[in-house]
C-alpha cells in the first residue's frame, strides 16, 4: 500500500521512464535471475528487477498487473511472469518469462528430491531438516500475522469471523478445500457487497 | 487406484487444485497435505513437512513443493508433470484474462471480489501453519523454536534465510 501512495515524490520521471521492450532471451534471463535470488518468495525481487532495475514497467503498471494475478487462481508470481512477459512481447514473451521463472528452480528442486530420496533417512540430515521445518512454520505464522494486522486494526467482526471460519474448516476439521471455498467465497462476496452498500448509503 | 498411472493422477490432482488455489501457494498447502498424505498416501506426514522445509529453503517460487511431491510419486517425470500441472493452466488463464482486461476496468466488481477474498486467503494460510505445526512441533523445544521464529520474523525485518539456517543448526546440534 505505502509504496504506491507517494509515487510522484519518488519517481517524477515516470512517463518517460520506459525502457525499450526486452528480447526473449533477456526476459528469460531476468526472470531466471529473480527466481534464483528469491529465497522464501520471489515477489520482492520481481518488483525490484521489473520496476527499479530494468524499468520495463512503472510502479503503477506493476501494481495493476500484480493485483490481477493475485485475484486469479494459481501461484501469483507464476501468473505474473506469464502476464508480464506477454504484455511486452506477446505469448512468446510470456512463455520466455514463465520458463525463466520455473526451469532453473525446478531443476534444483529435482536434484534436492533425488538427494532426499537417497539420504533422507540419514540421521544428521533428518535432524537438520526437522530444525528447518520448525523455523519454516514460524515464518509462515509471521506472514499470516502480518497479513492479519490490517484486518485486526479495522476490527471488522464479520470479516474476522469469515477468516476464523475458513481456518477452523480447513485446519481443524480438515474439510476439502473446494467444498469450503464453494460456500465461503459467495458468502464473503455477499457480505462485502452489503457492507460497501451500507457505507455508501 | 492411482497405481495404474501415477503421472495422470498427479496432473489431474494439481491441475484441478491450481484452479481453486486463490491466494497463492501457501493457501494451497492444506489441500496438498490432505491429498498427498491423507487421500493418496503418496508421502508420510514427516516427508511432507520435510518437503515444505526444502521448498522454503530453496530459491524460486515456494509453489515448487509440488516438484518434490511429484518426484516422490513418480520420479523425474512425476516432478516435471506436477510442476507443469500446477503452474501452466492458471498462467494461461491469467494470460487470457489479462488480454480481456487490457485497460483498467470501470467495474467495481474486481476490487470488491478481491477484498472479499482477503480474509479467506488469510484463514487458509493460518490453517496451513496449524497443519504443518502439528507434524513438525512434536517436542517442547521444537514448539519453542517455531514460536521464537514467528515472533522474531513478525517484529523484525531480518532475512528469513538466517532464521531457516538457525533452525537447521539447532536441528544439527540435536536440540530440537
Amino acid at each position: 500500500m505505502s509504496p504506491d501512495s507517494s509515487p510522484a515524490a519518488q519517481e517524477p520521471d515516470i512517463p518517460a521512464a520506459h525502457a525499450p521492450p526486452p528480447g526473449l532471451v533477456a526476459l528469460f534471463l531476468a526472470f531466471a535471475r529473480m527466481s534464483l535470488a528469491g529465497f522464501g518468495g520471489v515477489l520482492v525481487f520481481a518488483r525490484h528487477a521489473i520496476v527499479d532495475q530494468h524499468r520495463w514497467m512503472t510502479a503503477d503498471e506493476f501494481n495493476e498487473t500484480f493485483a490481477l494475478c493475485h485475484f486469479l487462481p494459481g501461484p501469483n508470481i507464476v501468473n505474473l511472469s506469464m502476464v508480464f512477459g506477454s504484455r511486452l512481447r506477446g505469448i512468446a514473451g510470456g512463455v520466455a518469462a514463465f520458463t525463466g521463472l520455473l526451469l532453473p528452480p525446478t531443476l534444483i528442486m529435482t536434484v534436492l528430491a533425488i538427494i532426499y530420496a537417497r539420504f533422507g533417512d540419514v540421521e544428521v540430515l533428518r535432524r537438520i531438516l526437522a530444525g528447518i521445518s520448525c523455523a519454516a512454520v514460524g515464518l509462515l505464522i509471521a506472514v499470516v500475522f502480518r497479513m492479519m494486522m490490517p484486518l485486526l486494526k479495522r476490527m471488522d467482526v464479520v470479516v474476522l469471523i469469515l477468516m476464523l471460519g475458513v481456518f477452523v474448516a480447513i485446519g481443524v476439521l480438515r474439510l476439502p478445500l473446494q467444498a469450503v471455498l464453494l460456500v465461503a467465497i459467495p458468502v464473503s462476496i455477499g457480505v462485502t457487497f452489503l457492507m460497501r452498500r451500507k457505507v455508501a448509503a | 487406484m492411482n497405481a495404474e498411472n501415477p503421472i495422470w493422477a498427479l496432473i489431474s490432482t494439481f491441475g484441478l487444485m491450481s484452479l481453486f488455489a486463490v491466494g497463492g501457494a501457501a493457501a494451497a498447502v492444506p489441500e496438498m497435505h490432505r491429498i498427498a498424505v491423507e487421500v493418496h498416501h503418496w508421502m508420510t506426514d514427516k516427508q511432507f513437512a520435510d518437503a515444505y522445509a526444502i521448498a522454503q529453503l530453496s530459491p524460486g517460487p515456494n509453489v515448487l513443493i509440488v516438484t518434490l511431491i511429484g518426484y516422490a510419486v513418480a520420479g523425474i517425470p512425476g516432478a516435471l508433470a506436477a510442476t507443469l500441472a500446477m503452474c501452466l493452466p492458471t498462467a494461461l488463464l491469467a494470460y487470457y484474462v489479462s488480454r480481456l482486461l487490457n485497460r483498467p476496468s470501470q467495474s467495481r466488481w474486481p476490487g470488491l471480489i478481491q477484498a472479499a477474498l482477503v480474509p479467506l486467503s488469510i484463514g487458509l494460510m493460518a490453517a496451513s501453519a496449524l497443519i504443518l505445526a502439528q507434524s513438525t512441533d512434536r517436542t517442547v523445544a521444537a514448539l519453542l523454536l517455531t514460536a521464537v521464529v514467528a515472533v522474531v520474523a513478525s517484529i523484525s525485518r531480518i532475512n528469513p534465510l538466517w532464521l531457516l539456517l538457525a533452525g537447521g543448526l539447532l536441528g544439527f546440534a540435536g536440540i530440537v
